[in-house]
């Protein structure tokens, strides 16, 4: 009789599939998971709904006309992401920018993290079921997408950035409207953590959830704020500096729990390593050039040449071969997305549904990252 | 006993965090002012942009219906995705044949707006206009010709 009993009750392992339409797949990623009643037993990303060979692309385009593209892939954080295409052909062509440039791409490059953190704040409490903190984070957001807006042209896909410069000058209200936005900020800040950092409801569903040690980042290759909340030290504006950042005073956030509310904290704490070095900075731009003179037709010497740069997900790195023509040979993007990516199905072992979306959202995945 | 005292703890403060999200999403509540939202469509007439804004690539004309395009299709070069199609035609000049624009041809659907075509151009005959609304209901309509009917080029621009 017992034993008939326990053949009933015994649990059988079924599959489900999680998006590519879910709401908070942020995107069209699909998870096939395998579950046990509520429990995951394994989670398997299927990837490539929106692959638009972007690295086939570049390899029949100029090197100004690559730019364009990396604004494609990761939206939230393109400004970097030119950048490293800027950096990269600069490197090949041995070429010294102006420090006005470097001013500028650095504090521009921290806004779009400051406004791609905001974004992650706001979806993160989404996906949490609350949406009041979708509305508060687009609201300070706006702010950043109006100083975009004046002084690159566009509010997402900026492009501002070409090989040996910027595409203009910084628009005459870049500083007064920045500066006004920092002193906004720092008051609102503070709003984030009342609502969310110190809510009860959060804390239950983040704290101990989805726990990542370093070993297991080191070895699956995750980098950004996920893998400093559990303690990786692997920013690369602090040990592969570029731009202005050797002459900046921050300090890398690090944390060693490596569990969801880590990663958050981690990436609110980010918010005011950012805010203060475009403090540092604001005021101090430069006078000269916005642009190093360079050749209508750039052809980069024959060789390889790899510069990595810290979006705000990660580690993003541009891998290019050269054969002396005017479009590179092969073109690779390292994208932070797709080695992080890789992890969940690790820290989602044995965790619920519902945790499941708190885990992927606070390693803040952009599909179109990972899937180029 | 000590589990118990945790118990109330932790009912304090949940409490206590849910009173702290209630005062700030109060205090806006009580002060709609603070509240920025642009009614969008309503506010269509006042509605300013940027002047740096990327809408779309515009042919400029002045009033005797004249452009500074030349025709030397290097926008269309700079263009990522073949967006531009510039067709030229031969006009006679004081008996000489020379190379002038006949079509300006841009296709809006193709654009990606990334303004590479701006810098590009030698003689600044086109800019980026602050245009957003750019929804049709056929996708014919999206391929556009940019130089009006009968207009000429700008004298002294070579």
């Amino acid at each position: 009789m017992e034993e008939i009993i326990h053949q009933e009750l015994e649990s059988q392992e079924y599959f489900i599939n999680m998006g590519p339409q879910h709401p908070s797949t942020h995107g069209v990623l699909r998870l096939v998971l395998s579950l046990d009643g509520e429990i995951i037993r394994k989670v398997e990303p299927h990837i490539g709904f929106i692959h638009r060979s972007i690295e086939k692309m570049c390899e029949h385009d100029s090197y100004q006309q690559i730019v364009h593209l990396t604004d494609r892939m990761d939206y939230l954080s393109c400004h970097i992401n030119n950048e490293a295409v800027c950096l990269a052909v600069e490197m090949g062509l041995q070429l010294e920018v102006p420090d006005r440039v470097k001013v500028i791409r650095t504090i521009i490059g921290e806004l779009t993290r400051l406004s791609s953190h905001q974004l992650w704040w706001g979806v993160m409490g989404m996906d949490l079921g609350a949406i009041t903190s979708f509305l508060y984070g687009f609201r300070d957001r706006e702010m950043i997408t109006d100083i975009f807006e004046e002084t690159c042209g566009a509010r997402l896909t900026m492009n501002y950035n070409v090989p040996g410069g910027l595409m203009f000058d910084i628009h005459p209200n870049f500083q007064r409207r920045t500066k006004e936005f920092i002193t906004h900020f720092k008051k609102k800040l503070p709003e984030y953590d009342a609502l969310l950092t110190n809510n009860v409801i959060f804390r239950e569903r983040t704290v101990g959830i989805g726990i990542l040690s370093k070993e297991d980042a080191i070895s699956y290759g995750v980098t950004g704020p996920a893998a400093r909340a559990s303690g990786f030290s692997c920013d690369v504006r602090e040990h592969h500096p570029y731009s202005y950042y050797p002459k900046v005073q921050f300090k890398e956030v690090l944390r060693t729990e490596g569990d969801c509310f880590a990663r958050y904290q981690c990436r609110i704490d980010e918010m005011w390593e950012s805010l203060s070095i475009i403090e540092q900075l604001i005021d101090n731009i430069p006078e000269g050039p916005y642009k190093a003179p360079t050749k209508a037709v750039i052809k980069l010497p024959k060789g390889e040449f790899y510069q990595r740069v810290e979006t705000a997900r990660g580690e993003f790195g541009v891998y290019i071969i050269s054969e002396g023509q005017k479009n590179p040979y092969r073109l690779k993007f390292r994208s932070p997305g797709f080695s992080n990516l890789s992890a969940l199905d690790h820290m989602a072992r044995g965790s619920k549904i519902a945790d499941l979306v708190a885990i992927m959202s606070t390693l803040d995945l952009v599909i179109p990252d990972i899937d180029r | 006993m000590r589990s118990i005292v945790n118990y109330f703890k932790d009912i304090i403060f949940g409490l206590n965090s849910l009173v702290t999200g209630l005062k700030v999403t109060g205090h806006y509540f009580t002060n709609p002012k603070e509240i920025i939202t642009q009614q969008y469509p309503e506010n269509r007439d006042t509605l300013q942009m940027f002047e740096r804004f990327r809408g779309e690539v515009v042919l400029l004309h002045n009033e005797n219906n004249e452009h500074r395009c030349t025709g030397c299709s290097a926008c269309e070069i700079a263009c990522p995705n073949g967006t531009i199609e510039i067709i030229n035609k031969k006009v006679d000049i004081d008996g000489r044949k020379v190379k002038a624009l006949d079509t300006f041809v841009y296709h809006l659907q193709m654009c990606t707006m990334c303004g590479l075509c701006i810098p590009a151009c030698p003689t600044d005959a086109i800019k980026m206009a602050n245009t957003f609304e750019h929804a049709v209901f056929d996708r014919s309509q999206l391929t556009k010709v940019l130089n009006r009917p009968g207009s000429k080029l700008m004298d002294g621009v070579k």
